[in-house]
């Protein structure tokens, strides 16, 4: 079943086009990478769709809803649906753990309730749940400043976890980790989309990380969409596409 | 022709020296300064001081007095500060960059900040002066509306700096924007923003001395009272125990900043 559809979809910032005419689809339960060079649109695109950017043209449809024609209160209802990671964790960082992933539950809250960060015995079960199956358990009280890269992003994840998303939208989720941290959150977002069935779109810089983890690989380049297709057709011819280079001009090789 | 950024790097030096140069012998000309008149003048003055600014014995009677003159002063240093950081706030938040509501809110709110921050709290001090009297509510309006608009400006800028990433991630997961206000921004900034109120309050406690001279209340007044009697005894008095609470103030504040942050 599609649960998101993307159909010529364009983003204009004054005279540069960040995107033109971008098509896809995704199905639910996919876990799909977005690959490209730096400045191609990646995270445009990804922002495009829960509108913390708003595209000029085109139609973004997610779980049949039209995300552009909504306005503010329902955009809202939406975004709850959607989670989503960053590549510098953007957590409250003199706030404790829990209390970040609490944060997580602010858009069904009333005014009130928000304010004053009151949520109810269930959600803060859920947190703690997700915070053990995340290998959180021992850190739920500290401030998150005193965390590690891994265990922020960790953080970042079990904030979009507790929307319960019906996708989680990732935007260089390991581009400021180390090799081991990297591995961690990728084997973590995976094991979502496969347990929990939550759809995760990934911009990606690492093409063998997309390529492994990946059911489905988006190459971008200058805002269009030059590869879409299932991770293992991506060719090297068709890497060197994506990244405009020559061939032997990547450090894949 | 390429020029070695070295040699451009030289010449862009000496070009800043000699400009430099002109505009302090322009100066001098102008008003007329007669510089060696005014280094050897200033030895003469240190004297002065020396043999007329100090505490004597009979000028420790006014202590009282003055203590009594010197705490009203802080106190309204300490009020117009946290008076005006309440409303500095809501206005930083209208006018920052990540927390606007729209761009005329946040042009009419950088507005009013810089109308209030740019005039000298010497000019309100005088306009206050017509309209409130000679009393400490004038100071107290003066330091207020001064403390205001710095404090926005500067609460602004610590707003963006501090809670631009964590607005961004709230406002993805659907929360409201007063939400993201309690939740994210305020956790974010409030050392910052302390630490600033901290500072204007040590600056309004300096202000306030010449707030008073003008508006004939608090330590200023007991200054200008004393220094134009001539009891420069006291009026050191009143100084020292400037310079002593200025410093006690300091050290709290340090003391809180190493705390919170």
């Amino acid at each position: 079943m599609v649960l998101l559809d993307v159909k010529n979809v364009s983003k204009r910032y004054k005279d540069t086009k960040a995107l033109s005419n971008v098509n896809f689809s995704v199905k639910e339960g996919e876990f799909i990478s977005i690959i490209g060079p730096s400045g191609a649109g990646k995270s445009t695109l990804l922002r495009c769709i829960n509108r913390m950017i708003d595209a000029n043209d085109g139609e973004i449809i997610f779980d049949g809803i039209d995300v552009l024609k909504l306005n503010k209160r329902d955009l809202r209802r939406l975004r709850t649906k959607i989670g989503m990671i960053f590549q510098h964790y953007n957590l409250v960082y003199r706030l404790s753990v829990i209390e970040n992933v609490l944060h997580g539950r602010l858009g069904y809250k009333s005014k009130i309730d928000g304010i004053i960060g009151r949520y109810s015995e269930e959600e803060k079960e859920q947190a703690l749940k997700i915070l053990e199956d995340l290998g959180l358990g021992q850190q739920i009280y500290k401030r998150c400043d005193e965390l590690s890269g891994g265990q922020k992003q960790r953080v970042g994840i079990a904030r979009s976890l507790i929307q319960n998303p019906k996708m989680i939208l990732c935007d260089e989720p390991i581009a400021s980790l180390d090799p081991s941290s990297s591995k961690v959150i990728m084997d973590q977002l995976k094991d979502i989309s496969v347990e929990k069935g939550i759809t995760c779109l990934v911009n990606l810089h690492q093409v063998e990380v997309a390529i492994k983890y990946s059911d489905r690989i988006i190459g971008v380049n200058s805002g269009q969409v030059v590869f879409d297709g299932p991770s293992r057709e991506l060719s090297s011819d068709t890497i060197y596409a994506i990244y405009g280079t020559e061939a032997g001009n990547l450090i894949v090789d | 022709m390429q020029i070695n950024p070295f040699v451009k790097k030289r010449r862009q030096f000496i070009g800043l020296t000699i400009i430099l140069t002109i505009f302090t012998f322009a100066s001098i000309i102008i008003t007329e300064y007669d510089v060696v008149k005014g280094f050897t003048s200033a030895p003469r003055a240190i004297n002065w001081m020396i043999a007329n600014l100090y505490p004597k014995e009979e000028a420790l009677k006014n202590l009282p007095r003055i203590l009594d003159k010197l705490g009203e002063t802080v106190i309204i240093s300490i009020g117009s500060t946290t008076v005006a950081s309440i409303f500095a706030l809501m206005f930083a938040i209208l006018g920052s960059k990540t927390t606007k509501v729209n761009n005329v809110l946040s042009l009419f709110s950088r507005l009013t900040a810089s109308i209030f921050r740019n005039i000298p709290i010497v000019a309100w001090a005088m306009v206050l002066l017509f309209s409130f009297g000679q009393s400490s509510f004038t100071g107290y309006l003066a330091l207020f509306f001064v403390t205001f608009g710095f404090l926005t400006r500067a609460f602004m800028e610590t707003i963006d700096e501090a809670s631009f990433s964590c607005v961004e991630a709230l406002r993805a997961t659907g929360a409201n924007y007063i939400h993201i206000i309690f939740q994210a921004v305020l956790p974010s900034s409030i050392p910052q923003i302390i630490s600033w109120m901290l500072f204007m309050i040590e600056t309004n406690i300096r202000s306030s001395t010449l707030i008073g001279i003008l508006t004939g209340t608090g330590i200023g007044f007991s200054f200008n009272l004393y220094y134009k009697s001539m009891n420069y005894n006291a009026a050191s008095l009143v100084v020292i125990s400037i310079v002593c609470t200025v410093l006690l103030i300091e050290l709290l504040s340090n003391y809180i900043r190493r705390v919170i942050l």
